[in-house]
């Protein structure tokens, strides 16, 4: 039988504000344990929580970058359970009334673009965390993280294969970082995601009974994830058994989920309004403000880089996968005129070497103005694209401008007819046997000669003349 | 000195009749002296107090002291108060030393208000009776085998038994204006929103109101002055002006329409209460007062109502108390659910335990729209029926309590009965409502009864215009039981 896959995610975004969500304790990751913990995350008698503004505008913001709609009148609500990193006995989060609902997010996949419903973003707390080594079978608990904002932002079942949901995700942490609502760490937790996987039979129109892969924090992990959760539901089923809901952990060693609790084990979270915050009430100013504050999005960008530089879709993908990188070819492409080249070379020299030195496009050490420069000096044929690339390399290590590398290290390419064909003569010359393999009709002996003449140029000479003036002495 | 109320002491205060040594001195004896019998204290710390006391003295001599500079106080055990116990009353807070200062206690301080000590109450501020104490009940000034009301027994006890002139309170369902009127002195509850719930121990967050309790009008307004006021550490905290709450107090009451609603007045009010209420309206009346019937129908609907309401949100704010990080730990457990049913069954007493039950059971999954939406529902028509009630009038009159106060233990071992004994109260924390306890007379059985006195939202300089000008015709309030 053929099995259809359906997954459905649930992100975990941590914002990144300066204070917590319902207090004035800073959000700094890798303090000290429990050095970030006021009274209010220590759920001492008395103390009360107090919304932190700035959450607000961020929800606001990923909402309208999602296009959803933004309720501005929303609710939080005490979900209650018992655990020692959760200090109050209840998680605050939004339940019946979210702030954000109905949005949707555009993914590539391949060369198709999809579009996936998010059914609702809310505002909640993370808790803190328990530390079960190093005590001796007894547990820590550190409550530096306890109060660190979220927004949980859910999607509708929407996606059908593992490369589908990595798509989503990835899209949804580029928005993340672009709109710079969260840092986009995934190993230090400011990004983690919870997959509700499904499998059903092709053409099925009813759902199959979904288990839930709590706490990935990689997008690698999320891929083996679900495949490995798609395939083991396929091979119950056909086994003859039948999945139940649950909730399941995916171990990155074995590469395997496995039960955490079932459903039978679920809580009641008792959700109800919290009494001790009023609802959140969002004025249509507020929503213009966050609006006309908000960096332009990724989708418009892209589409602007085709249509202003010619640029392919794929490539105006790639080069608006992060802000700084977008920023950087827009920049380069404009000082330069030249769109496709600076995308020819972002995709390719560029990321290579920031790739091979583990570096981010952030950290550049040639700006923009620069790289601008250089790429000006291939168009009008100064250098030859290897030359170009020597001349790079000499710019990331000495942060001098092409100009200057050029002239220091006289780079330019020749293009003087003369001196090629003084050059081309001598070759010819040298190289009798050649010649005579190229007349009795054997091709390759001339890139062979055209070798030759670069070589005596030190690279320098202008590859396409000197083709062009072998052939015409070759005549 | 000891009968003196708060505006006088601070008057001789101000002429160096007394120091504030002195003052805290002397109530420190009577408290040593009588707190034995009555209960009314949880923690007395002489050394504090008169580190205080001094501090105040140093204020005066700087010429840096406020009106009442001082002036002692005694703090209900749910305000978090730094370097004190603050057990609300419960085994589970019996080991905890507040780190912090609540808003009142901080308001206080920068008064210049010298703490007398912790006033007892009924645990977590859950009861009627002040039966609930871990630390055992208080009794009733005016008579020893009495309940003095609750949970602001303590409070209450203590300015009745003349042990300290002022309290601070809470009030969830009646807990200010029940105690006051069972040991015959002036309570307030404000407006919901008036006074911050900052660092108060809460049991139902949307109710919970911190209020005063003195001998007179005139000492709450000048209390009122100085715990309420907006504070950005409670989102509930109302943003408004600064008041000055005695500033209607000597406004004659000509023209004042009060009303009295039918249902006050109905089945289940004992008659001598009846007939004391009666009397004090003749009071208003000849001081000019109009009296209006007005009905607020809803009244019986608030007694289930709040017993949702109530018990859903302390069901969640209770769940804190854990064992894991302060308060009480069980000795010995097996694991960590095992922790946390051993130290909280140890912890909490049984009516804590009846109310966290009932509020898990109203917001479990299946139950929570037939429960609590449905109270909340109520609580609106309870509200409405206010609205529609003080648009004939401008204060609303009745009982505080059904009868005068009970034997001790006389209820407590049928928690319904104890909560029908609320049904004048409850109303007005539903809908958010200021209200009184005066001091208007006393039962058959020699037990005081109090007025209570209903104001519209933020008519709180309204209701202690009227309980003064009332005090200013009676001698009910200055009346102090023999010890």
């Amino acid at each position: 039988m053929k099995w259809e896959v359906v997954i459905g995610l649930e992100v975990h975004v941590q914002l990144n504000t300066v204070s917590k969500i319902f207090s004035g304790a800073s959000t700094a990751f890798g303090a000290e344990p429990n050095t970030q913990a006021s009274l209010v995350e220590l759920a001492l008698p008395g103390v009360l929580p107090v919304l932190n503004k700035a959450v607000v505008d961020k929800a606001i913001r990923l909402g309208l970058a999602l296009d959803a709609t933004i309720n501005q009148k929303n609710v939080f609500a005490r979900k209650n359970y018992f655990y020692p990193d959760l200090p109050k006995g209840y998680q605050i989060s939004q339940m019946e009334l979210p702030i954000v609902e109905h949005g949707k997010l555009n993914i590539l996949v391949g060369d198709e673009e999809k579009t996936v419903r998010v059914t609702r973003a809310h505002m909640e707390e993370d808790a803190g965390k328990s530390l079960h080594e190093d005590f001796h079978g007894m547990t820590g608990i550190d409550l530096n993280r306890a109060g660190t904002p979220l927004l949980e932002v859910v999607s509708e079942p929407d996606m059908r294969s593992a490369e589908e949901a990595v798509a989503y995700a990835k899209a949804l942490h580029t928005l993340v970082t672009w709109l710079g609502i969260c840092d986009g760490n995934m190993q230090e937790g400011s990004f983690r995601v919870d997959a509700n996987v499904s499998v059903r039979p092709f053409g099925q129109a009813e759902f199959g009974t979904r288990r839930e892969v709590k706490n990935l924090n990689s997008f690698r992990f999320l891929e083996q994830a679900i495949k490995y959760e798609a395939q083991w539901q396929i091979e119950t089923i056909e086994d003859g058994g039948k999945v139940q809901q649950a909730t399941v952990l995916f171990d990155p060693d074995s590469g395997e989920t496995r039960m955490m609790r079932s459903k039978e084990d679920a809580h009641d979270y008792r959700y109800f309004p919290d009494p001790d915050l009023l609802p959140v009430r969002i004025s249509d100013e507020q929503i213009v403000r966050v609006r006309s504050e908000m960096p332009e999005l990724p989708a418009q960008m892209k589409t602007r880089f085709v249509d202003a530089f010619g640029v392919t879709p794929y490539d105006a993908a790639v080069l608006t996968g992060s802000r700084a990188l977008a920023g950087y070819f827009e920049a380069v492409a404009t000082a330069s005129g030249q769109g496709k080249l600076a995308a020819n070379w972002l995709i390719g020299d560029v990321a290579a070497r920031l790739n091979r030195e583990g570096k981010d496009v952030a950290e550049l050490p040639i700006d923009a103005e620069r790289l601008s420069g250089l790429l000006v000096r291939i168009a009008d044929g100064t250098l030859s694209n290897k030359l170009a690339k020597q001349v790079f390399d000499a710019m990331w290590d000495s942060g001098l401008s092409a100009d200057v590398i050029i002239e220091r290290d006289g780079l330019k390419q020749v293009s003087d007819v003369g001196a090629i064909e003084k050059m081309v003569d001598e070759v010819l010359a040298a190289n009798p046997k050649a010649v005579e393999e190229f007349r009795a009709g054997k091709e390759k002996a001339l890139n062979a000669l055209a070798g030759q003449v670069m070589k005596a140029s030190k690279g320098k000479a202008n590859p396409a003349q000197v083709q062009e003036i072998l052939k015409q002495k070759l005549a | 000195m000891i009968h003196a109320t708060l505006k006088q002491l601070s008057q001789q205060l101000a002429d160096k009749q007394v120091s504030a040594v002195e003052l805290a001195t002397e109530y420190l004896q009577r408290i040593d002296a009588l707190n034995p019998q009555l209960n009314a204290f949880i923690t007395v710390d002489r050394d504090k107090t008169l580190l205080e006391a001094a501090a105040a003295d140093a204020r005066r001599a700087a010429g840096q002291a406020g009106l009442l500079t001082g002036a002692p106080i005694a703090h209900k055990d749910i305000f978090c108060q730094q370097g004190w116990k603050t057990s609300c009353g419960s085994k589970m807070l019996d080991n905890f030393i507040s780190p912090y200062n609540a808003h009142v206690i901080e308001q206080c301080q920068a008064a210049g208000l010298v703490t007398l000590g912790r006033a007892n109450m009924d645990e977590f501020a859950m009861g009627s009776s002040n039966e609930n104490s871990f630390y055992g009940a208080v009794k009733n000034p005016w008579d020893l085998n009495a309940i003095p009301g609750g949970s602001s027994g303590g409070s209450a006890a203590a300015v009745a038994a003349r042990l300290a002139p002022v309290a601070t309170a809470t009030d969830t369902g009646g807990s200010i204006r029940q105690p006051a009127s069972h040991c015959g002195v002036t309570g307030i509850k404000p407006t919901y929103g008036v006074v911050s719930r900052f660092g108060m121990v809460a049991y139902a967050s949307s109710l919970d109101q911190g209020g005063v309790m003195a001998q007179t009008a005139e000492d709450c307004a000048l209390m009122l002055n100085v715990i309420a006021g907006f504070d950005e550490r409670d989102s509930t905290s109302l943003e408004r002006a600064k008041e000055d709450y005695s500033r209607d107090l000597a406004q004659p009451l000509a023209g004042l329409r009060v009303g009295l609603p039918r249902e006050y007045f109905a089945e289940g009010l004992a008659a001598d209460v009846g007939r004391i209420i009666d009397n004090a309206v003749s009071e208003l009346k000849k001081l000019g007062a109009e009296v209006v019937e007005v009905s607020l129908p809803n009244t019986q609907l608030s007694i289930p109502a709040y017993y949702v309401i109530a018990p859903a949100e302390a069901s969640a704010n209770l769940s804190r108390f854990d064992g894991v990080r302060y308060g009480h730990r069980a000795s010995e457990y097996k694991d960590l659910v095992d922790m946390y049913e051993k130290s909280r069954a140890e912890g909490f007493g049984s009516e804590v335990k009846r109310r966290i039950m009932v509020g898990t059971y109203v917001l479990s999954h299946g139950y929570y729209d037939a429960y609590y939406i449905k109270a909340q529902k109520i609580r609106r028509l309870i509200a409405d029926d206010f609205k529609a009630a003080f648009a004939g009038c401008d204060v609303i009159l009745g009982p505080v309590a059904p009868t005068a106060a009970f034997n001790l233990g006389e209820k407590s071992g049928d928690p319904v009965q104890m909560y029908l004994s609320d049904i004048y109260t409850l109303s007005v924390n539903l809908a958010g409502l200021p209200a009184m306890s005066v001091p208007a007379g006393f039962s058959d059985n020699g037990r005081p009864v109090g007025l209570q006195i209903i104001g519209n939202y933020f008519a709180e300089a309204k209701m202690l215009n009227v309980a003064h000008q009332f005090q200013q015709v009676t001698d009910w309030h200055s009346k102090a039981p023999a010890l």
